[in-house]
């Protein structure tokens, strides 16, 4: 299964991409604060400058005289090093100063503009005085450079810069901390749900938050779901084989009692024919309750220590009655000691179907030869047809059967079964064509 | 000197300057591969050892000295745009003024970096001396009479004896000096007592001037028996007239100068004149200095009130208010 995300991830990633915006708007809205105090305090000097100077106009004898103080511009130096222009000027006329300062644009008492290839800050204010019995309008321009202003802005810069990194890096940590104590509870129940054996079908109970506890209820509702489930299962197939097996036998039974009963050549015939046929059923529902036993186990494999020569050994003892029909031997070659971990009930049905396979396919008075070498190898070769030498691969797929097969009779489950034994257990079937004379070969390799 | 090209000057009606030089100096250099122009208040002997100096480390630079008044810097700079590289004047007003109105550049280094805050200023004037307004006294003028110590006394001792000063009293005509106008302003900012003084020297026919070296040779034959606002460092360095003059330093308060140097803006030859700056300014402040021709600023007197770098020296500047002060001054002054 794919996994569509990681909560952990996409939790730090939106924790940390939240904290870095907000330590981004933290950045700007210090900046632009700062930006504008440190305004406003120039500003602010150059008003007072502008008003002191303002205050020192008067009119004497119809004309107007500025006695500009000290301490008007001298106010100006003690707060940076930075230029400073003035202008007094009456209506348009420019009195002293610096005559050729940008005008002031629109009803702003202070604004910015360029002057001599400096940007400076400007405050104009202004008082009307009388002269000669009618008012006249008397501005007083001061401006300065901004590079103390820069100056104080860029400290201000490095400042906020640094406030932003702090906070984002206890953000983040924060985050971190946050993702994973969220996730915790999610790893926690996955632990304790992945630890059980099995068979082991009870209901989760570790503790989890409220927001987990509907996924939790809706998996043990699952849980038991699915024990019922494979309990009816199990019960299906026990009942299935039972409904099937016994009234076949019944119907082998009178059949064979009526054969003995019939004389006529032809009815013996047809009788004995139908007794094969229930034969093969039988047989094929076998096959087709051990697949389905395969399927089921397959999901929780027992581990069990299991002789591989032992259980080899059980199977051919109980396969040769079968085979004495056909007058076909088996030749037992059996290194002991080959143990593996895994499910005997499963091994044994693919042992008892291969060996079914290899006696079906085998002619009469033939051997079937069974070797079990180290580490778990079971190898069966007969002395039948072989495989057709194309698509080996193809006979293991469910009813599929080999276009040698001739008149035999089969349900193309039997490799199935071997091969799905042979997955579950982690190992491997291997089909191939005996080298010296004719038959087939199967090799089933379990991982010791 | 002057007058001679002033003389010349008036011969010469094609020159293109028209600011009044008093005396240019060509120190050559062994490979005159680079010039560098300097436009200075400084009387050019005062000058010479720095020149020679550097000279010395820079044998590759030709000096050329233009000596002028202090208000004539400004003249030839300003309106008539004459290219020097460096400005060396004792008008602190005026330099700030010419580093204000972008004339001059920014320079930093480690030699200005040896100078303290207070004389330097936007990284453009840089001061290299401290030189005091001194009073200069004749004892022979006086004779018996105390030696001032200070503006009160100096006032006790005029009203007093009007008889032995009428016509023997000088100082700094602050309409030509741009120096003694800028002393005469500082005090007026420091003390009421400037114009009470003011007015008695005038009531006492007092003589102007146009320069320091002026009244203390005055003083020195005793036609003239107190200078006031005389710049103490040229006095002391006239050790020729050690026995003829009394400088005193007033009490109350010694208004100090800062003479600056500043990189002009137009300058051909930006290296030579911040190396030029560079080896002033090593000369002037670092500490265990030899035959710097101006007073240590390092050194300071109890009473000393330097005068501040800054905007504030820009105030006494403006035509209204310098209309306004001359017109008081003239009228405390000449009755």
């Amino acid at each position: 299964m794919t996994p569509a995300g990681s909560i952990y991830r996409r939790l730090i990633l939106q924790l940390v991409g939240s904290a870095a915006i907000l330590a981004a708007i933290l950045f700007f809205l210090f900046q632009t604060f700062a930006r504008q105090i440190a305004v406003e305090s120039q500003d602010n000097t150059l008003r007072a400058s502008a008003s002191a100077i303002l205050e020192s106009v008067s009119v004497q004898q119809s004309r107007v005289v500025a006695d500009i103080p000290y301490a008007a511009l001298a106010m100006l130096g003690n707060v940076s090093d930075d230029r400073v222009f003035y202008q007094i000027s009456q209506g348009d006329t420019v009195l002293t100063g610096y005559a050729d300062l940008p005008p002031r644009p629109g009803d702003n008492t202070a604004w910015t503009a360029g002057y001599q290839g400096d940007s400076i800050r400007m405050v104009q204010i202004t008082r009307s005085l009388p002269i000669d019995g009618s008012l006249s309008t008397i501005s007083v321009t001061v401006a300065q450079t901004q590079d103390g202003l820069a100056q104080k802005l860029a400290q201000i810069s490095r400042s906020a810069i640094l406030v932003g990194a702090v906070f984002f890096a206890v953000a983040t940590l924060l985050a971190l901390w946050a993702a994973r104590s969220s996730v915790r509870p999610l790893n926690t129940v996955a632990a304790a749900v992945s630890r059980r054996g099995p068979d082991d079908l009870r209901p989760v109970t570790t503790q989890v938050p409220s927001e987990m506890a509907p996924l939790m209820t809706s998996l043990n509702a699952f849980i038991s779901r699915l024990k019922r489930s494979l309990t009816r299962s199990e019960d299906f197939i026990t009942e299935a084989a039972h409904r099937v097996r016994t009234p076949l036998a019944t119907v082998r039974a009178q059949a064979e009692v009526t054969l003995r009963r019939v004389d006529r050549e032809e009815n013996r015939t047809a009788l004995k024919q139908m007794i094969r046929a229930v034969d093969e059923s039988s047989r094929a529902a076998g096959q087709l309750l051990d697949h389905a036993m395969v399927a089921f186990r397959s999901d929780h494999l027992d581990q069990r220590e299991i002789d591989l020569g032992e259980i080899t050994r059980e199977v051919v003892a109980r396969q040769t009655p079968l085979a004495a029909l056909k007058d076909i031997s088996f030749d037992t070659d059996i290194i002991e000691g080959c143990s593996f971990q895994g499910d005997p009930i499963l091994i044994q049905n693919a042992i008892t179907n291969l060996l079914d396979n290899a006696v079906k396919y085998s002619p009469y008075e033939t051997t079937v030869t069974v070797q079990v070498v180290p580490p778990a190898n079971l190898k069966i070769t007969d002395q039948g047809p072989g495989f057709p030498s194309e698509n080996t691969a193809r006979l293991t797929d469910r009813f599929a059967r080999g276009a040698n097969v001739g008149q035999t009779v089969g349900s193309g489950l039997g490799l199935t079964i071997a091969h799905d034994v042979a997955s579950a257990h982690g190992g491997t079937l291997t089909l191939s064509n005996n080298t010296e004379g004719t038959g087939a070969c199967v090799t089933l390799s379990l991982p010791s | 000197m002057r007058h001679l090209i002033l003389a010349l000057l008036t011969l010469c009606p094609s020159l293109p300057l028209a600011f009044e030089i008093e005396a240019e100096t060509t120190f050559a250099a062994e490979d005159e591969s680079r010039i560098l122009r300097i436009i200075s208040t400084t009387d050019t002997g005062v000058f010479t050892p720095i020149i020679e100096g550097f000279q010395a480390e820079n044998p590759d630079t030709t000096i050329i000295y233009t000596a002028v008044s202090s208000s004539q810097i400004n003249q030839a700079i300003v309106e008539e745009g004459a290219v020097f590289d460096v400005a060396i004047s004792s008008a602190m007003d005026l330099q700030t003024k010419l580093a204000n109105d972008g004339h001059t550049l920014q320079y930093a280094s480690d030699a200005t970096a040896l100078i303290p805050d207070w004389g330097t200023w936007r990284d453009s004037v840089f001061a290299f001396t401290q030189e005091p307004a001194a009073l200069v006294l004749s004892p022979a003028a006086l004779g018996d009479l105390p030696i001032p110590t200070s503006r009160q006394e100096l006032i006790g001792l005029l009203r007093d004896h009007p008889d032995v000063f009428a016509g023997r009293i000088a100082t700094y005509d602050v309409r030509s000096s741009g120096l003694g106008y800028l002393f005469a302003t500082q005090d007026s900012r420091t003390s009421e007592s400037f114009w009470r003084l003011t007015e008695l020297m005038g009531s006492l026919d007092v003589q102007l001037y146009c320069c320091s070296s002026d009244m203390i040779e005055d003083v020195s034959r005793g036609e003239i028996a107190i200078a006031y606002n005389v710049l103490g460092s040229y006095a002391e360095a006239r050790t020729d007239l050690a026995d003829s003059i009394v400088i005193v330093e007033p009490e109350d308060y010694t208004t100090v100068m800062l003479r600056s140097a500043v990189i002009l803006r137009d300058t051909l030859d930006r290296d030579a004149a911040e190396a030029f700056v560079d080896h002033l300014l090593t000369q002037a402040w670092q500490p265990g200095r030899s035959d710097f021709p101006f007073p240590n600023p390092l050194e300071d007197a109890p009473n000393a009130r330097p005068i501040p770098l800054g905007p504030g020296l820009l105030v006494f500047l403006d035509q209204l208010k310098r209309d306004q002060f001359l017109s008081e001054w003239q009228n405390a002054i000449l009755q």
